[in-house]
């Protein structure tokens, strides 16, 4: 498959009151088209602050360095116009919360639309048809009414559907969703990951899935990417990394899930550091088992340890292979 | 006029409120870092200084019919004199004693009938929130200075007379508020774990439910204390308040309105209320600031 | 909040129905509001006849003369006139009777009837309210969008400055301050009244000058009439737009915050659609709000600024009435204020259902 995006050593820095801070530091990754990646961390690694890079709408202030391409296209270079005509087109986002990110007093109608207007230029008429089979495509039942219904009418997973198809509208090639799932029940997560699922099969778009809960990775991500404290801790096929995970943040991650056999939890002890608190050396290694003196002066970049697969985490022959 | 009810007040949840401000708004300056609000409080310090010492600044005596009439202002008389030959600088000075301490008093006595009656509707809802509430709806519908104006014509034309009509006018806004603040409190998880641990009612509301309805209602005041200025200023301009020859800024400006020629009668007067009503809007905006977007609102919507 | 599955078995499937059960919505939301407005208008008329006669003050020592008022025939004859005699709830009644026929009694004032009157100044003030709500809106909502747009630069800082200064400002004293620079010193607008003295009212339709001239095509009128207007209705919108500017900025700013601002800008909208078609109609709840409240203020304002412009409105009258504890035409003020008040939040209710489509289904 053909690579849509490709980010390298992405850094952003965010201005506080005691100056610039790293959100993001030295990220690099790519997605293929077709493909569903995960991006995995706790709140704070700065996954947010990654997908709203990728559409340039950072807070004011805000550092980008790095590249960003798609397609070939280096968005970090584009003008604030040229921005405005790939995103929605050829990226588009759902956001987390699909009750506040749905405009509440513009009808359902007009928020798939408006944007499918201003981009491919068609006519209302047009474009009122093709939002009743986006509609119909994410499952809405009676997509007619649908359209002239406001999203207070729908309940949360409705809404999420709802958003999804109008994240389509526009027809982008590549789809960010901030955790799709985290505001919704259980019951109903499952029906949004398959809807995931099928649209990046049928449309051959790219999907990154932004989420803190590894159970939602494993169903979906083809590729998973762990992210602490603004740097890649581990990446590679998702398979591989929930069966062996090597960084010690993904096995603190996978042992904190529940498990089917009913044994204890396992929390990973302290939180992540907030915007300026990162620690020298390796960011995870105040909370890490196996840390050594070494970790708190060295900073492990990402190295290949398998084909994919790639781990900031200093091989040690004397830790137990999982 | 109520606010939509799509517009409610949530429950305040404090660390939601956190994360939200932290979210919203990027870093807000503290108070001490405002310049406005900074000014604001070192005008009103030093009207607060001019109304303690204005026997020992004020160059005349604002009541001494002696110089000169409708003179202009000169090194003599940094204002002027008025058509009964006083010195305008010195009553201007002396102004501040009226207005200042009758201002806030105004306030607090407002915000306290208003307080207690909201809160008191709040608490016991059903028919007493009801009966109070449209009470309150009433007087805060019928356009301020028309209402204030027939009482004070009423009672009388006395400046004690205005300074109650100001109150009956301004006590619905806190009513209000409070009345809001004590809802939203009621369910907030503190109040339902204190009624759970066995808390009788006035404990709660004075305990748990005071220090969080303290601020807003502050902050009201603070907003408000320039409205009642201006009320009252505007009372005695209309005679139904401070009666002559009291140096009252509002009634000077009325004297200045029958000698408008004489530019400096009027003016210097108005020029004081500005002031005053100027640095009290700055420092209840910059206190509003301070409050977490969600009572922000509250307060904004009264 | 409904599942779009009872939404679609609630509402029928076709056009029509659907359009039908909305205005059914509408009327019933504003038949609610009429009737809590007829309510509240007839506590208005309650707390202006309690005021007049419960507190000190006696209309009849007001009202008579310093010899009538020594001898008890006369005194006794008056308060007979008046129904003074009889007990309170009796007089309240007497007055609602007699307002159900459109009588509102005689001026003590004028010694004419109170309507009469009130026909004779409501539209001069009602003009005047209305040209600076009008202004105040244009010019407060527009400064408000400015200063939002342009959160923390130098737009923004003058205009929170100017707003401030607006609300702070009282407004008998701008008033001679505008008096005497623009039509004293440079004589650019005139300074009184509602025309020339020489010039004679246009053919009375609604007793609003510029509408009527304009009407019937008397265009000197007009121009006289909107110059008369100019300065006073220009003094009385300085507070109300000072008001509106800063309560558009902060509803402005409050909503900028949200998710769903952000995702139009990811949409990749152009950003004047995403302030003024996601972010301006949402805050027009609010500012519609404020906008009535304003309304309110601007009557309020009236007291001041016609007793300074020699306008002949409700605020002279009810000034004056005041202070001579002339009844009938302070009850006759009252319930001009709550018509107006009945009026305006009709108004602002209906225009909330038009804009925020949740109210109108809540």
């Amino acid at each position: 498959m053909d690579e849509l995006l490709r980010v390298e050593h992405l850094s952003v820095a965010l201005p506080t009151r005691s100056g610039y801070h790293k959100a993001v530091d030295d990220l690099s990754f790519g997605v293929d088209a077709g493909e569903i990646m995960g991006i995995a961390g706790e709140s704070g690694s700065g996954k947010t602050i990654t997908a709203l890079s990728l559409f340039g709408l950072l807070p004011p202030g805000a550092r980008v360095t790095g590249s960003i391409r798609l397609d070939g296209t280096d968005l970090t270079a584009l003008s604030g116009k040229q921005l405005r005509d790939v995103r929605g087109r050829q990226i588009a986002m759902v956001s987390q919360d699909p009750a506040t990110a749905l405009h509440p007093i513009l009808p359902v109608g007009t928020q798939l639309i408006e944007h499918m207007r201003h981009h491919l230029g068609i006519s209302k008429a047009e474009a009122l048809s093709r939002a009743a089979g986006l509609l119909e495509t994410v499952r809405i039942p009676d997509p007619e009414q649908a359209l002239r219904s406001y999203p207070g009418q729908f309940s949360g997973g409705m809404r999420q559907r709802i958003a999804i198809a109008v994240a389509l509208a526009a027809e982008p090639r590549l789809l960010v969703a901030d955790e799709p799932t985290t505001a919704l029940d259980v019951t109903v997560q499952a029906g949004i990951l398959r809807l995931l699922d099928r649209l990046c099969r049928e449309r051959g778009m790219a999907v990154i899935v932004i989420t803190h809960d590894l159970g939602v990775m494993s169903a979906t991500a083809r590729r998973l990417f762990v992210m602490y404290a603004g740097r890649l801790a581990e990446a590679g096929p998702t398979s591989e990394l929930l069966a062996h995970p090597r960084h010690p943040y993904t096995r603190g991650l996978l042992d904190a899930l529940p498990q089917e056999s009913g044994a204890p939890l396992v929390p990973i002890g302290g939180s992540p550091p907030s915007l300026g608190q990162v620690p020298a050396g390796c960011p995870f290694h105040p909370r890490c088992r196996y840390a050594r003196p070494s970790c708190a002066t060295d900073r492990p970049d990402p190295e290949r340890v398998a084909e994919q697969h790639l781990l900031a985490c200093p091989p040690d022959p004397l830790r137990a292979t999982p | 006029m109520t606010v939509p009810a799509s517009a409610p007040l949530d429950p305040p949840d404090p660390v939601a409120a956190v994360a939200r401000r932290r979210r919203l708004r990027p870093v807000t300056p503290a108070a001490w870092r405002r310049p406005l609000a900074l000014t604001g409080l070192g005008v009103i310090g030093a009207w607060v200084v001019i109304a303690i010492f204005a026997p020992l600044i004020a160059p005349d005596n604002p009541l001494a019919q002696k110089f000169a009439i409708l003179a202009p202002p000169s090194a003599a008389h940094w204002f002027g004199t008025d058509e009964l030959g006083r010195d305008v600088f010195s009553r201007v000075l002396y102004g501040a004693r009226i207005t200042l301490p009758l201002a806030v008093i105004l306030i607090i006595a407002a915000m306290i009938i208003g307080a207690v009656i909201g809160g008191i509707a709040g608490y016991f809802g059903g028919w007493v929130d009801n009966v109070l509430m449209r009470v309150a709806d009433l007087v805060f519908a019928f356009p301020g200075i028309i209402l204030a104006l027939a009482i004070a014509a009423a009672l009388g034309p006395q400046l004690r007379n205005a300074v109650i009509a100001v109150i009956f006018v301004s006590w619905p806004s806190y009513a209000r508020l409070v009345r809001s603040l004590v809802l939203s409190a009621r369910s907030a998880q503190y109040v339902v774990a204190s009624r759970l641990l066995g808390a009788s009612g006035p404990r709660i509301l004075f305990t748990d439910i005071r220090p969080n309805a303290a601020g807003p209602v502050l902050v009201l005041a603070a907003l408000d204390i320039g409205n009642a200025v201006l009320l009252l200023s505007g009372l005695s301009f209309l005679g139904l308040g401070a009666q002559p020859p009291t140096a009252e800024w509002g009634a000077m400006v009325a004297e200045g309105a029958q000698n408008f020629n004489d530019w400096w009668v009027g003016m210097f007067p108005g020029l004081a209320i500005l002031t005053v009503v100027l640095a009290f809007n700055f420092i209840g905006d910059a206190l509003r600031d301070m409050l977490d977007p969600r009572t922000a609102r509250a307060v904004r919507n009264i | 909040m409904s599942s779009a599955s009872t939404t679609a078995a609630a509402a029928p499937a076709q056009g029509r129905p659907r359009a039908r059960g909305r205005h059914r919505d509408l009327r019933r939301f504003l038949l609610q509001r009429l009737g809590t407005g007829l309510v509240l208008c007839v506590g208005i008329t309650l707390v202006a006849f309690v005021l007049t006669h419960v507190v000190p003050g006696d209309p009849a020592a007001a009202n008579l003369g310093q010899r009538a008022i020594g001898d008890p025939a006369a005194v006794a004859a008056f308060r007979h006139q008046y129904g003074l005699d009889r007990p309170l709830p009796v007089q309240y009644v007497l007055y609602l009777k007699n307002l159900l026929h459109g009588n509102l009694g005689i001026s003590e004032q004028s010694h004419r009837p109170v309507r009469a009157d009130l026909a004779e100044y409501v539209p001069a003030t009602i003009e005047l309210a209305l040209f600076a709500i009008v202004l105040s809106m244009v010019i407060g909502i527009g400064l408000g969008i400015v200063a939002a747009v342009f959160r923390d630069r130098w737009p923004d800082h003058l205009i929170r400055v100017l707003s401030l200064a607006g609300v702070s400002m009282p407004v008998f004293w701008i008033a001679l301050v505008a008096f005497y620079l623009l039509f004293f010193k440079l004589g650019w607008l005139p300074g009184g009244g509602r025309l020339d003295p020489t010039q004679t009212a246009p053919t009375h339709l609604t007793g609003m000058f510029t509408v009527d001239a304009a009407v019937h095509g008397q265009w000197t009128l007009f121009w006289s009439a909107l110059r008369h207007l100019l300065l006073p209705g220009l003094v009385l919108a300085i507070f109300t737009v000072g008001m509106l500017t800063r309560f558009t900025r902060a509803s402005m700013l409050e909503i900028m915050g949200n998710d769903y601002v952000r995702a139009a800008r990811l949409k990749g909208l152009p950003e004047r659609v995403v302030i003024l078609r996601h972010v301006l109609r949402p805050a027009l709840v609010s500012i519609i709000t404020v906008a009535g409240v304003a309304f309110g203020s601007l009557l309020s304002g009236t007291v001041l600024v016609e007793n300074i412009f020699s306008w002949p409105g409700v605020g002279q009258y009810a000034y004056r009435s005041a202070v001579n504890l002339d009844l009938p035409a302070i009850m006759g003020v009252s319930l001009f204020v709550a018509l107006v008040y009945i009026v305006v939040n009709l108004v602002v209710d209906l225009l909330y259902g038009v804009i925020d489509p949740r109210i109108r289904l809540s």
